[in-house]
């Protein structure tokens, strides 16, 4: 994971992290293409797509019509040519008018007739930021729900440019999920050099003994918050972090679980169908006997995200709700 | 019927017609035998869009099909026991028993695109196969049907206007059978051509006879080479009519006798076998050696197919992933030269250029507004110790100011 001559690019922020997984994916493999609605001379309407068509052109960089399945459909032709075409959904809220040419086209071309989709399908997703209902979405649940899809949501810039990076790499069509609460709020230094992270491997943030924490891109934040509040309760939790959920690391969740004998899942996702519940039947089936209290979730709220902020703040999971929920658990 | 082809491609078209045929009367003699597991589509009477069309591809051209486009496939090469065993859900099937009907692909050597049953998605797929291959520098044409019915999904218009856009090289061929299951086309469209649909896109069409095989292929031909010449996407609106039900199962008594009976006296292969007895193409001898070659083969093909055997029950729960370069060894074949796609021969001016008005460009830099996700004030630029010259390295330059909510903190690993 490190870089090989220790070299870094200081203070790199999320959104400047996906920029240079991207530059530096089309620097390296023609192959990658990267097309969206005003991903050109624009640059994204976040910016993460700056400098690419200067640098790369009109062939490469090609900004298209509002049209989400026309986006998702041409990428998934592209790939069967052998490219690696990146797509920028413009808010992440807008993947669901794709949603059929992602589920039923993409997905399922490997299983059904040996044709793999080497393809990326990223975008700005998440709360925090008063976007309201239609441009705060977390919608990755309806894709881990779909065999064929890799679905990777990242918390840290590091992790946002090795994960990136192997996802156009990858020879699967790969969800990558970027939180636009984390874009320009998280920095840190990166590695000057080339480096991955592999899709599919969670990772400890810090190590504790009387709970776990499994969480993922903003909710990590506030879970580690949460977990450094704890400390002065007598309460050492460790934070999981689990970075690709399809598929699930089960091995990284299982160990700390058996070590901790008690987990809270902390996930911005609505709590319903949320990744939570997938873990918590994970849990029954192969860490019953461990559980020393019952499996217990801080999530959103089951509404639509709503616009005003004292609204949506209640509407979120926060460090105070995490903090609350794992004093709880911790008393079982 | 124009007479301008050479005398091997009337012979060729008559061939792959009566080839369509006699492969769908094939799989309705295995549907009763109770040999086919699921539905069975027909293409009769419609053999003469499939052939034409496809006929006018070459071998680096890429299509995908429709569910009534068998003929298409067979113009491309797919031998018909593939065709069999696929709507058997046998093991040597293309899709090793996953899918049926005509829903398989083959990306290395026939250049096929499966289709899937949701009318529409091949559209921008297709455009997508059409711009990678320009941009490979293939000189390849994509090509793919879409039905009356198909026409008024979403998705055709987003993948038609894209590859507008593009001006990709794409033929779509528009297959007017008049019946969309059950519902007549004037309830559908309220067009009296469907090929006008292209004026909403900017682009070519045509209207053709779809029962009339010279006139489908010659069209198809001068639009797929006006694609490759880069005048794509072109539409074709091949008027005919479905003969039978949506599937086996439909006895269609929706459409009315009289319809029928017209149609039925308009058939694709009878009209040609008239033509090519009256250009002296084809006597009864010839005609006789055809029926017997078609009907060798289809024997054998039927034989291996039906002695293939169903696949191992456990076989459900592979190839969901690509595993790697063990699984597939992807490369793209690049026709063109790399370095007209990498800098610095790639690297243009990022302006929008209007006419009569001149040039604009995006807004750019450290300060440059997001639309959402960051309202904070911007820090001026912090002390850069390396500030690279590529985009994608401009690192120090715009950390965001800590805010109260929510503090910009060093990401822990």
């Amino acid at each position: 994971m490190a870089a090989t001559n220790g070299a870094t690019v200081p203070q790199t922020t999320f959104l400047e992290a996906i920029k240079q997984a991207m530059f530096e994916e089309m620097e390296r493999d023609p192959a990658v293409v990267l097309l969206g609605e005003d991903v050109g001379v624009y640059g994204g309407a976040f910016k993460t797509s700056e400098g690419l068509l200067e640098r790369f052109g009109w062939e490469r960089v090609i900004d298209t019509p509002i049209s989400e399945s026309a986006i998702i459909g041409a990428a998934c032709g592209m790939s069967y040519l052998g490219l690696r075409p990146i797509c920028e959904m413009q808010f992440i809220d807008f993947i669901v008018c794709a949603f059929n040419q992602i589920t039923n086209f993409v997905a399922k071309g490997h299983y059904l007739w040996n044709a793999p989709a080497p393809m990326v399908i990223r975008g700005p997703s998440g709360g925090g930021v008063h976007g309201g209902p239609f441009h705060s979405a977390n919608p990755e649940m309806y894709f881990v729900h779909t065999p064929g899809l890799k679905v990777i949501y990242p918390s840290t810039p590091y992790d946002a440019k090795g994960l990136l990076k192997s996802a156009v790499r990858d020879n699967n069509p790969v969800l990558f999920f970027e939180h636009k609460f984390l874009y320009r709020r998280i920095k840190e230094e990166l590695p000057k050099d080339d480096y991955t992270v592999p899709i599919g491997k969670a990772v400890v943030r810090r190590e504790g003994k009387h709970l776990t924490i499994l969480s993922y891109a903003a909710m990590m934040h506030a879970s580690l918050e949460a977990a450094d509040a704890l400390v002065k309760e007598g309460i050492e939790a460790e934070v999981v972090d689990l970075r690709t959920l399809l598929p699930l690391d089960e091995e990284t969740i299982l160990a700390s679980v058996k070590k901790t004998n008690k987990c809270l899942v902390v996930h911005e996702d609505t709590k319903t169908g949320g990744i939570a519940g997938e873990i918590a039947a994970i849990l029954c089936e192969k860490a019953f006997s461990d559980l020393d209290g019952p499996l217990m979730r801080v999530t959103a709220l089951d509404t639509p995200v709503p616009y005003s902020p004292p609204l949506e703040e209640y509407f979120l999971p926060n460090a105070k709700k995490i903090f609350s929920a794992a004093k709880e658990l911790a008393r079982y | 019927m124009k007479t301008s082809l050479a005398r091997q491609q009337y012979l060729d078209l008559y061939y792959y017609m009566r080839l369509n045929r006699a492969v769908e009367d094939t799989m309705v003699k295995l549907f009763r035998q109770n040999k086919i597991v699921g539905g069975l589509y027909s293409s009769l009477g419609q053999e003469a869009i499939s052939v034409g069309t496809a006929y006018a591809l070459e071998k680096k051209d890429w299509l995908a099909p429709m569910i009534r486009n068998i003929g298409a496939l067979l113009v491309k090469g797919v031998p018909p026991r593939d065709v069999f065993m696929q709507h058997m859900a046998k093991y040597d099937s293309p899709t090793k028993g996953k899918d049926g009907t005509s829903h398989f692909g083959d990306l290395e050597n026939l250049h096929i695109v499966s289709p899937i049953s949701m009318l529409g998605d091949l559209i921008p797929v297709m455009t997508g196969v059409a711009m990678a291959g320009r941009y490979l520098g293939q000189k390849i044409v994509a090509m793919t049907w879409i039905g009356d019915g198909g026409s008024s999904t979403g998705v055709f218009h987003e993948g038609l206007n894209f590859a507008a856009t593009q001006r990709a090289p794409f033929v779509l061929i528009l297959e007017n059978n008049l019946w969309a299951y059950s519902t007549p086309v004037k309830r559908q469209v309220p067009l009296d051509n469907l090929a006008d649909r292209a004026k909403a896109y900017g682009i070519s069409s045509y209207t053709v006879d779809g029962n009339d095989v010279v006139a489908v292929y010659t069209t198809a031909k001068e639009a797929v080479d006006r694609a490759r010449a880069g005048e794509g996407p072109i539409l074709i609106e091949c008027k005919s009519f479905r003969r039978l039900g949506h599937a086996q199962h439909d006895p269609a008594e929706y459409v009315p006798k009289e319809m029928r009976k017209y149609w039925e006296a308009r058939d694709p292969i009878l009209l040609y076998e008239k033509f090519l007895t009256g250009e002296k193409l084809l006597d009864a001898k010839g005609k006789k050696e055809i029926e017997d070659k078609i009907d060798a083969l289809l024997a054998k093909e039927r034989d291996f197919a039906e002695n293939s055997p169903m696949p191992p029950a456990e076989f459900a729960e592979h190839g969901v992933y690509c595993t790697g370069d063990d699984c597939h060894k992807i490369q793209p074949k690049w026709v063109r030269s790399k370095a007209e796609v990498t800098p610095p021969k790639s690297s243009v001016a990022p302006v929008w250029t209007v006419e009569g008005f001149g040039e604009g460009q995006g807004s750019s830099g450290g300060t440059a507004p997001i639309h959402f996700g960051d309202t904070a004030p911007q820090l001026a630029d912090q002390k850069e110790e390396q500030a690279p010259k590529a985009p994608g390295k401009a690192g120090g330059k715009k950390p965001a100011r800590s805010v109260a909510a929510a503090p910009a903190r060093k990401a822990r690993r």
